[in-house]
């Protein structure tokens, strides 16, 4: 298990492992954070990409870490991995369509499309150094980030010298570093060194990345709760050898998967997704953290994008592919099945309080390979009309009934009230199903 | 996890028939655990892997039966194991957990020292899928805090119940281990509620309640117990917090069990021996003159000195 912190959501806002320091006044929230967490054996990559959007000049990242990073240690990523990752493990809707009731040959269903939710988000944050009481033990600039590797002894010398720097610490700010001091964790201190971010060209941050070997296979969350204002949403992408990770502090739920739904959701999946979300959130009372997607990197099915390349995945980190025989499975970014690669991810999501979640998360990858996925799927009727044949007219007493089971099925998943999801899908009350005892005398 | 312990004979007295059995209890407790688990939690169990691990514990467990002399033939032990292996191991496949069954049944009778057998088979089953068996693992997470929270209830209500006599090694237990992580809190400044959450852990009260107050498997002697459940303790937390290693508890039991024939050589006692209570009837107060039930005595002065 490693440490490290870092994080958040794409769906809500602000969340992440490490906290920001604001240097001046001002609301200091980042939004949508995601973790990418390569491991195996002990050896962990993490990028970590925030889209924090305020000043440049205000903000640090401060991340609990195992062990001293070395200037090789740390890298700048390309902000399109995660877009890469976020759209390949994005919860999906699929869509069928009915074939012609009276066709006598029945075409097999095809699945035809598949659209995510969710958005990648882009950058990190920044940092400063001196010492109280404090040591520096490390200092590198990398990319547009200026980095500081910080030990210290006491519970309040990390915030001493992050206040005597010029930044403006969130009260509770050394109740927090307290126990990773206490653990001799070092702290990960980064801030965005201008110059080298005006080269750079560009308007975000890019995220960043660090590699180190420790037995700790874990994420700092709790720090990141310092600045948050309520629940915050985080993301985190793990990429293992062999099987899925789940937390083995807290309950990992998959989130419902499989269940037809109104062709209406369509123009909305993303706020149907959410809902879905937020009512899990629920009712698990929000002590869970939901598997949303488990899938062998090889391939895909249905794919909403293709999956991530060899040079992408050494990129976030993948540092064993290089070592595998070439017999376990070849780079085909197959759309409809086979080429396995000795590369599973895993896509957590977890929305977390201070109350909620009072440890910071843990985890384990599991021997379980077997493929998931968020996927939920649209039935198209058929367009004909009831009186084309008389295998329609069944066909259109069947698929009343059917409408109605998805609407059901979309208020249980969103929490939306049926008659609102009814009204919604243009389901009309005599569209509902024929009383059961209708049959039995006529 | 056979558990439990020689019952008094007033308690005998008053539960006669299958619960003068302390593992009726036991099975009771634990399918009440699992039916929560089953019908309130996703436990990523499929119904194929329950059936084959009861099949191969049951089957062992027939198979084994010359080692066991007539009187101690009981197909209890077997099903307190795979109630146990159900509710703890995880495999992705459908030959994991007979073959883990098997195993921990097996265990019984091939590794024996003095009579007894060395380790609790359902930790030996666990660890022995996690090392030999591909695909395998323990979700120690799956529990939640509410599914938890009723299993401590459950449990502490079947120990105080059954006032198992050698159950004073679950509390011993409990005082080291939580003791050591409350105090490690302390020490880090953490709050209170990190405490509490660490207590929801499925794996910690299965094992607290179900594997380590095994009698079959712990020391004779009451201060024997003692020290098996302080080191057994000691070891769970330096995996846990030292090494960060998962799934500390069941390796410190099976890491342990060499150690109990030491305490039993050091502190002598009677061998624990279950007490049947359906084939005693009416003599099961003279069966309670049985060398176990003065080591039942033992436990008993320090539930009460407790």
């Amino acid at each position: 298990m490693l440490t490290l912190a870092a994080c958040c959501a794409p769906l809500k806002a602000q969340a992440f492992c490490g906290f920001y320091v604001g240097k001046a006044d001002g609301t200091l929230v980042n939004h949508a954070s995601q973790v990418a967490v390569v491991r195996h054996d002990n050896k962990t990559v993490i990028s970590m990409m925030n889209d924090y959007q305020g000043p440049m000049t205000d903000f640090a990242l401060v991340v609990p870490v195992p062990v001293v990073l070395e200037k090789g240690q740390v890298h700048v990523g390309d902000p399109q991995l995660f877009a890469q990752l976020e759209a390949y493990s994005t919860p999906r809707l699929v869509e069928y369509f009915d074939p012609d009731p009276c066709e006598i040959v029945r075409p097999m269903p095809l699945m035809a499309m598949a659209s995510g939710v969710g958005a990648a988000a882009p950058a990190a944050p920044p940092m400063q150094d001196r010492a109280l009481g404090v040591t520096v033990e490390a200092q590198y600039t990398v990319g547009e980030y200026d980095i500081v590797i910080l030990s210290a002894k006491q519970s309040d010398g990390l915030e001493t010298w992050l206040k005597q720097n010029g930044y403006k610490i969130p009260p509770r700010a050394s109740a927090a570093l307290a126990p990773y001091i206490k653990q001799d964790m070092k702290f990960f201190v980064a801030k965005v060194n201008l110059e080298e971010h005006r080269k750079t060209g560009l308007q975000y941050l890019r995220p960043i990345q660090f590699a180190f070997e420790s037995p700790k296979f874990m994420l700092p969350i709790r720090l990141g709760m310092i600045n948050a204002n309520g629940p915050q949403d985080l993301i985190i992408y793990l990429l293992t050898r062999d099987g899925r990770v789940e937390t083995t502090n807290y309950r990992t739920v998959k989130m419902p998967t499989g269940e037809n739904i109104p062709e209406f959701v369509r123009d909305d999946f993303k706020g149907f997704y959410k809902s879905v979300f937020n009512e899990q959130v629920e009712r698990n009372d929000m002590r869970a953290v939901f598997t949303e997607y488990a899938w062998n990197m090889g391939w895909c099915d249905p794919c909403a994008t293709s999956p991530l390349t060899p040079d992408e995945l050494r990129s976030l980190g993948v540092f064993w592919l290089d070592q595998q025989p070439p017999s376990r499975g070849q780079f085909m970014p197959a759309p409809y099945g086979g080429g396995a690669i000795p590369v599973m991810l895993t896509r957590l999501h977890v929305r977390y309080s201070a109350d909620s979640f009072p440890e910071d998360l843990v985890f384990q990858e599991t021997g379980d390979s077997e493929n998931y996925q968020a996927r939920y799927v649209m039935q198209h009727p058929w367009t004909g009309t009831e009186n084309a044949c008389p295998a329609a007219h069944s066909y259109f007493e069947n698929l009343r009934a059917r409408q109605m089971q998805e609407a059901q099925t979309l208020a249980d998943l969103t929490g939306w009230s049926l008659d609102s999801v009814i009204k919604k899908a243009g389901l009309k009350g005599d569209q509902q199903p024929n009383p059961w005892w209708q049959k039995i005398w006529n | 996890m056979d558990d439990s312990a020689a019952l008094a004979p007033r308690f005998r007295f008053r539960f006669s028939g299958l619960f003068a059995d302390a593992r009726m209890f036991q099975i009771l407790a634990l399918g009440v655990l699992f039916a929560a688990g089953v019908w309130l939690r996703d436990f990523s169990l499929r119904p194929a892997q329950i059936v084959l691990t009861f099949a191969a514990a049951l089957v062992t467990q027939r198979l084994t039966w010359r080692f066991y002399p007539p009187k101690a033939r009981s197909y209890r032990s077997a099903i307190i194991t795979a109630l146990s292996l159900t509710l703890l191991l995880r495999a992705d496949d459908l030959l994991i957990h007979p073959i883990a069954a098997a195993a921990a049944i097996g265990s019984k009778s091939l590794i024996r020292f003095r009579g007894k057998h060395l380790f609790n088979p359902a930790a030996f089953g666990v660890i022995f899928a996690l090392i030999a068996l591909p695909h395998t693992w323990v979700s120690a997470g799956q529990w939640g805090q509410d599914v938890a929270l009723a299993g401590w209830l459950v449990a502490l209500g079947a120990l105080v119940t059954e006032r198992a006599r050698r159950g004073d090694i679950s509390w011993s237990f409990l005082v080291f281990y939580l003791g050591a992580t409350a105090l490690r809190v302390a020490w880090l400044g953490q709050r209170f509620a990190v405490w509490e959450h660490q207590l929801s852990n499925g794996a910690l009260l299965l094992f607290a309640f179900f594997m380590i107050s095994d009698p079959m498997t712990g020391p004779n002697h009451r201060w024997g117990r003692l020290a098996q459940s302080a080191l057994v303790a000691a070891i769970a937390y330096w995996w846990q917090f030292h090494f960060y290693s998962t799934n500390g508890l069941i390796w410190a039991l099976v890491v342990a069990a060499p150690m109990v024939p030491v305490w039993d050589l050091v502190w002598r006692a009677p061998k624990f021996e279950w007490n049947e209570g359906e084939n005693h009837g009416p003599d099961r107060l003279e069966a309670s003159a049985h060398p176990a039930d003065r080591n039942g005595a033992d436990a008993r002065g320090v539930l009460r000195a407790a």
